[in-house]
């Protein structure tokens, strides 16, 4: 899958900012930023982690910076920046 | 015929038989000098460094302060920074409160100059800090109640106060306001500093408006005061409060305020002659709009309002719809401007506003008091000092102390701050125990303290949305999903007492989230 | 109807606790060209997740002659919106043409039928076609008025009287009614002067709207008070119910209150009457037999 770099998400409280970045190695590195950062940091990784999985997305870097996102904010950040990254959209066209 | 000269041997033998030295007229002397210029030469005038070294001040002693200027205060880090300068180590810092401003107390934290705190509450880099191990000894937080009756009763002893004065004469009668045209830093109230003013063993009264004797009605009495410091400038005047009514226009407290309102209305207690206290966050302010409109309506007065006054409170005194303000503290210009003018506007100590043991302080007379929370829990129990990643980020104020004497205590505080619920299991420090805590208000509902059936009835009698306060923290969950625990280390960073002298709860420390 | 951004997270998540009727999640105005992507996704996902409540869930996409509508249908539809707001509604045919897409996606899921229409009229020719709008699909449920664009349209400007919109406004509501549908009235932007929007919620329920679409969650209290029915009108409809529901416990045909024969026009209003107060949370629906 030919990827770019690619973001979604902004700053703003109850949002989160996610930047695909398409990368050497084969897995999934998440860096993370989170003012929630104790209490959500590892669910907001795993929903990170989970959504690019069932879209089929690896080897690619993600650098989120979380300001108090919920679930699913988290998840449709992630999807449309991997969307953005890959150019294959989750709608039929 | 009797003289003076022919008197002289019995004088001699009534002193003799006094015990008292015969009156040398030899040892007087006139001063001729005007006594505007006289007053400048007043034996308590003295820069930092002699009041300091004068008030006999030595290591291990306890110092204290005042947070009238908020976060405009540059008392606390000058003083500090000149008893450093001094060689001074090992000292315990009281102060009624502490904020963002105070960071630099971490390098003499660090050096040894400061070793312990005392104090209401504690925010920004130095709260953090110390959250996360900083000091050897945990800080002891207490009330604005309980640290008036520590002072009083000699839990807290303080041998020298440096308290911060928007105005002062060179014989030490200060105020928190000014007459004079060259007023700088104005705060209102001095009511946190009264008691370090009345029980410290030296007080140093430092101002930036020396006036000209006599500076009454006064605050702060000379009787009270040792030296008198002349400074540049005591506070940031734009830090210290706002200049103008600020109504919020956040959708969320204005939901948060209507509903308090409602609460009140609906109380039983919304009668001719209430009393009320309200904190000032936007909801607890906004909710003061909406009362006012309803005491208009029905022709009801309240008696007094206390606290914290803010500029809503002295609008609907100067309206006529509240007797008397006991001001504790001006939260901004236009009610410490009130507070200077007006007698009904009245000063008090923080022993006077809500100390548990004093019998005659305002807040055992309270109806109603308006309170906010970082937290609250299924138990009631409200926390308002440490924040739900176990950093302090907060200050203990009036609020146990009002929550526990009020006939009727309300906590607004939304369900949620963004992903941080705010109706947990339990709260992550206990600051005020449920049993004083009667109704919750949230945005998804009411929720009423079991001890309060009456209370629930007439609410839900009103059409108010009473839940359970289960639902309510399950609501929470639904929402954000399950909060990881913290992780919390071993050392004991933080002992909050309770209002009367009791230890309540500690707080351990938390590992530093920077690194 | 509480307009709220589709591309703002914080605001769609608890959007529904200032009670609304309804919430509309907005992919059209308040999203710019570029965001299109990611406010669709947004919305997909919280209409997914987050617990609205009793609240009606509308999303306004975008005409489906841009890139944008279909896939803004595929999104909202998957999501379970209960209804489809369409902007800029001129003819039946859009209306056709929107339904067709929705049916698409909802044979797909297994659950044809389940999605609403509602329709903003925000021109000339809107005002027009109101009527063939409104009766243009079974699906129809609501025509709003849209009054920026129509205004610009019409070449000219809002006034605070509204004196410009009266036609389009009256029309609406005559065409709602005749097609059996609700009519909304459109937004006021100016959310300092409460007065003059007072004013206009009091004029457009006296024409007979059912409610105003709001942009701030500040103006809903206005609304219901406006729309709130008082306390005698509210036991007047109690008691005609009640002579409703004892006449069909006796079986018998002719209701009678106060010793007056009841039209179905008044058991309608009477009914109409009890849903206003429970809508504005005057009453409570468990203490209605409703």
């Amino acid at each position: 899958m030919e990827m770019k770099v690619a973001q979604a998400g902004t700053l703003e409280s109850g949002d989160i900012l996610v930047r695909i970045t398409p990368s050497q190695e084969s897995g999934l590195e998440i860096n993370l930023d989170s003012t929630v950062a104790y209490q959500f940091g590892a669910q907001i990784k795993k929903v990170i982690a989970d959504t690019l999985g069932e879209l089929g997305v690896t080897g690619v870097r993600v650098d989120a910076t979380d300001k108090g996102a919920l679930d699913c904010t988290v998840r449709a950040r992630v999807t449309a920046a991997a969307v953005r990254a890959t150019g294959c959209d989750v709608w039929k066209d | 015929m009797s003289t003076l000269k022919e008197r002289g041997a019995l004088v001699a033998e009534a002193a003799r038989k006094m015990d008292k030295p015969v009156y040398d007229g030899d040892i007087f002397n006139k001063t001729p000098e005007a006594r505007r210029e006289l007053q400048k030469q007043s034996p308590k005038l003295a820069t930092l460094e002699e009041a300091i070294r004068k008030s006999g001040l030595k290591d291990g002693m306890t110092i204290s302060f005042h947070h009238h200027f908020r976060g405009g205060d540059k008392v606390v880090n000058m003083v500090v920074a000149k008893l450093a300068e001094m060689g001074f180590k090992n000292l315990h810092l009281a102060a009624s409160s502490l904020s963002d401003v105070h960071a630099p107390l971490i390098e003499h934290i660090e050096n040894g100059v400061i070793t312990k705190i005392s104090t209401s509450g504690l925010r920004g880099e130095l709260a953090r800090r110390i959250s996360t191990g900083l000091m050897e000894e945990p800080v002891v937080f207490r009330s604005h109640g309980g640290r008036g009756s520590a002072i009083a009763n000699g839990d807290l002893h303080i041998d020298v106060a440096f308290l911060g004065a928007s105005s002062s004469d060179p014989l030490g009668n200060a105020c928190g306001y000014s007459r004079s045209p060259n007023a700088k830093s104005i705060c209102g109230s001095l009511g946190y500093a009264l008691p370090d003013a009345q029980y410290a063993d030296k007080v140093v009264i430092i101002t930036d408006d020396l006036v000209a004797y006599p500076n009454t009605p006064n605050s702060i009495s000379e009787r009270d005061v040792d030296f008198v410091v002349e400074v540049d400038s005591v506070g940031d005047s734009s830090k210290i409060s706002s200049g103008a009514i600020r109504d919020t226009k956040n959708p969320r407290d204005i939901l948060l305020a209507q509903q308090a309102a409602k609460v009140i209305i609906n109380s039983g207690y919304f009668k001719d002659g209430f009393s009320i206290q309200t904190g000032s966050g936007g909801a607890s302010l906004a909710a003061v709009k909406y009362l006012r409109d309803s005491m208009i309506e029905k022709g009801i007065k309240a008696s007094y309002a206390l606290g914290g006054i803010t500029a809503h409170m002295v609008r609907l005194h100067e309206e006529g719809l509240i007797d008397r303000l006991i001001d504790v503290q001006s939260f901004d210009k236009v009610a410490a401007e009130s507070l200077m003018r007006d007698q009904a506007h009245k000063e008090v100590s923080a022993c006077e506003y809500a100390a548990a043991d004093e019998p005659g302080s305002a807040v055992h007379y309270l109806d109603i008091v308006i309170l906010s929370a970082l937290e609250a829990d299924v138990n009631f129990n409200v926390n308002v000092l440490v924040g739900s990643d176990g950093i302090i980020r907060g200050a203990i104020g009036g609020h146990p102390d009002t929550a526990a004497d009020s006939a009727l205590s309300i906590i607004v505080c939304p369900l949620l701050r963004g992903r941080i619920p705010c109706i947990v299991d339990e709260v992550t420090t206990l600051i005020t125990p449920g049993k004083t805590v009667d109704v919750i208000v949230t945005e998804y509902g009411i929720a009423v303290n079991p001890l309060r059936p009456e209370i629930a009835e007439t609410l839900r009698a009103a059409g108010l949305n009473v839940v359970d306060i289960n639902w309510l923290k399950d609501k929470a969950k639904s929402i954000i999903g399950d909060a990881a625990p913290l992780p919390f280390g071993d050392k004991v960073v933080g002992v909050v007492m309770n209002r009367d002298g009791s230890v309540m709860d500690v707080i351990k420390n938390i590992e530093d989230p920077e690194l | 109807m509480m307009f709220v951004p589709g591309n703002n997270p914080g605001m769609m998540a608890d959007a529904h606790i200032y009670g609304p009727d309804s919430i509309m999640l907005d992919l059209e105005d308040s999203v710019t060209m570029t965001e299109k992507d990611t406010a669709r996704l947004l919305v997909y996902n919280a209409l997914k997740s987050v617990d609205y409540g009793d609240t009606e869930m509308v999303v306004r996409i975008n005409p489906l002659n841009t890139p944008y509508g279909k896939k803004d249908i595929e999104a909202v539809v998957k999501a379970g919106v209960h209804v489809i707001r369409m902007p800029k509604t001129e003819t039946a045919e859009e209306v056709i043409e929107v339904e067709r897409e929705i049916e698409k996606v909802e044979r797909e899921l297994g659950c044809v039928g389940r999605t609403k229409i509602m329709a903003a009229i925000e021109s000339a020719l809107g005002v027009v076609n109101a009527y063939a709008i409104a009766t243009a699909s079974p699906r129809m449920m609501g025509i709003a008025l849209g009054a920026e664009d129509y205004c610009a349209n019409l070449k000219t400007q809002r006034t605070p009287g509204g004196d410009e919109l009266r036609l389009a406004r009256e029309t609406i509501v005559v065409a709602a009614r005749a097609a059996g549908i609700d009519a909304l009235d459109t937004v006021y932007s100016n959310l300092d002067d409460m007065e003059t929007f007072r004013k206009e919620v009091e004029f457009i329920h006296t024409l007979g709207f059912d409610g105003k679409s709001i942009i701030n969650p500040r103006q809903i209290e206005v609304v219901n008070e406006v729309f709130a029915p008082t306390q005698k009108a509210i036991e007047k409809a109690r008691t005609i119910i009640a002579a409703i529901r004892e006449a069909e416990r006796k079986g018998s045909g002719v209701i009678a209150v106060n010793g007056k024969m009841v039209d179905r026009p008044v058991v309608i209003r009477a009914q109409r009457t009890i849903d206003l107060a429970i809508a504005s949370g005057i009453i409570k629906k468990e203490e209605e037999n409703v």
